[in-house]
């Protein structure tokens, strides 16, 4: 639905040229919640500002629904923007209006008539869960309240594109939680496909169906969320899951003679088998385990242990090589 | 040299009084009126925003800086020949408030401009991504928020017109001020320096509450 063709986006800075974003080219498929995650600086931003063309591809195409938008102006331009609804990191409301005239202006901006403003501010608000602050001024709103405002002004004009910059990392982790709900609940009961950028993998890992690694301005990982947490491919996106994950471990267990540091990854249909007492059996090495999580992700669950294995040097090769073929992830780690 | 009686006084103050709001009051509309889209004007100009045109703002800002930075006497005389056309005299308080009204002008619009800096890029940066029109961005969004710091800037004007107005007395203008002066400085009553001075701080006090009163209404952060 959203097609990004070789985008690329270079700023000039003090006769620099910096490129935020190198030579993107993927596709968001319609109705699903997407994810970019990466580091501040990573060009995240720029390239979601693509979609709405808040930023200009220096080159590229952006496709919506097989339109060329990117060299959309004027009248077009506009239209394309409020059919495509963008919510903020610091929300950007209008302080000197109140909710209701806040979600209002952006029906206004599409040209919706009076009446039907009057019909469908009440309905979003409901929706957002703030029918009764349809007076108050954003400075009498919390920040999560803030948000479902920005929200609500984001999908007043049955947007069919949602997009959200960082849009709780202003907020606590429990406003975090019930914010990202309620983009859960509009992306289900409205189908709207929305596109969310995080520098949290944790964020992701609640909502997103697919999400986009970048680094350094490039994409480096594109995948389901479930893959990427199971089996990240890139040294980046394994760095970001293990953060997530914090398997953090001392410093001493690393540098036990003789024994080997492994994580196993284990994967749904493989987490009922009892490959570490077959290891222990088969080959005679002593397991000691001394991390285990499980992580759910879209409902699925992914095990996660970290193990000490003890034993002869070709015995605990031999049961590494097993170990591989009984569960998809056997990683060693390093200090 | 008769000195001013009580009575006379009362009178002179009076009158004077309803110069300099005649003086200040016509200059202030005219700043309201021109000096806010000449603020607007600059500011949208500004880099990277919706009529970026470098060559224009440098114009506007370039005319407000000479108007701001030649002394208002002078000025005044300056713009003898512009108040013999629109007022057709170059004598009194309604000649005097060209001038005044030129310098409000530039005065304001700079403050204007300043405000509008203030308004939060992001909610303009949303009102973009709704899809709105400029116009509309200009109206609910960029006047809107920036209303409390204009009220601010038109108190601040108003203000420094009382101020400048004082010296209309030079082309006949009159007002409190130039009573003070007149009277007060040149003819050494420093009862009649007193009162006028006095009740010049009275009236800068009420303008700053006023001010401030509405500005607080205006200020929804």
């Amino acid at each position: 639905m959203i097609r990004f063709q070789n985008v690329h986006v270079n700023f000039e800075v003090k006769n620099k040229i910096i490129e935020a974003v190198k030579d993107v080219s993927f596709e968001i498929n319609r109705g699903e919640i997407f994810g970019i995650v990466g580091t501040s600086g990573a060009g995240k931003s720029t390239l979601l500002r693509t979609i709405n063309l808040l930023q200009k591809p220096s080159k590229g195409r952006v496709v919506i629904n097989g339109k060329d938008i990117t060299d959309l102006k004027g009248e077009e331009l506009r239209q394309h923007r409020a059919k495509t609804g963008m919510v903020f990191q610091h929300f950007n409301l209008i302080h000197t209006k109140t909710v209701f005239e806040n979600v209002a202006f952006a029906m206004k901006a599409a040209g919706k008539s009076r009446e039907e403003i009057n019909k469908r501010v009440p309905e979003v608000l409901e929706l957002v869960g703030l029918s009764d602050r349809a007076t108050a001024y954003p400075s009498k709103l919390s920040g999560g309240q803030k948000q479902r405002v920005g929200i609500a002004r984001a999908i007043a004009n049955n947007p069919e594109i949602l997009l959200c910059d960082e849009p709780t990392s202003a907020l606590d982790l429990e406003t975090t939680n019930s914010i990202l709900e309620l983009l859960k609940k509009i992306n289900k009961q409205l189908g709207i496909t929305t596109v969310i950028i995080s520098h949290e993998m944790n964020v992701i890992k609640k909502i997103c169906d697919r999400v986009a690694v970048m680094k350094d301005a490039e994409v480096v990982e594109i995948d389901t969320v479930y893959n990427v947490f199971a089996s990240p491919k890139h040294p980046f996106s394994r760095q970001l899951v293990n953060y997530t994950i914090n398997l953090e471990l001392p410093k001493r267990l690393f540098r036990e003679k003789g024994k080997r540091l492994l994580k196993i990854v284990y994967r749904g249909e493989r987490a009922e088998e009892p490959v570490i007492s077959d290891i222990i059996k088969h080959f005679g090495v002593d397991i000691n385990i001394l991390h285990g999580k499980i992580e759910y992700i879209s409902d699925q669950p992914i095990g996660i242990l970290v193990v000490h294995i003890d034993g002869n040097k070709d015995v605990i090769t031999a049961a590494e090589e097993y170990l591989k073929t009984r569960v998809p992830e056997v990683e060693v780690l390093n200090e | 040299m008769n000195k001013l009686s009580f009575s006379e006084l009362l009178q002179n103050l009076t009158k004077a009084f309803a110069e300099t709001f005649l003086m200040c009051g016509t200059s202030l509309g005219l700043a309201i009126l021109l000096g806010v889209p000449l603020g607007l004007f600059i500011y949208i100009t500004r880099k990277g925003l919706f009529w970026e045109n470098r060559i224009l703002n440098f114009i506007g800002g370039f005319l407000i800086n000479i108007i701001r930075s030649t002394p208002f006497v002078i000025l005044l005389v300056l713009l003898i020949p512009l108040t013999q056309r629109i007022v057709g005299s170059t004598i009194g308080p309604l000649a005097a408030s060209v001038p005044l009204s030129v310098a409000a002008i530039a005065f304001f619009a700079r403050l204007v401009e300043n405000a509008l800096c203030e308004v939060d890029k992001g909610v303009i940066e949303a009102a973009v991504a709704t899809g709105a029109s400029t116009f509309m961005i200009i109206k609910d969004v960029l006047l809107a928020e920036a209303l409390p710091g204009i009220i601010r800037g038109l108190t601040v004007t108003a203000i420094s017109l009382v101020g400048y107005s004082a010296m209309a007395g030079i082309v006949g203008g009159g007002g409190v001020g130039d009573l003070a002066v007149r009277f007060g400085y040149y003819r050494y009553q420093t009862d009649v320096m007193i009162i006028t001075v006095a009740s010049l701080i009275v009236l800068v006090q009420l303008l700053q509450t006023i001010g401030d009163f509405i500005a607080k209404k205006a200020d929804r952060r």
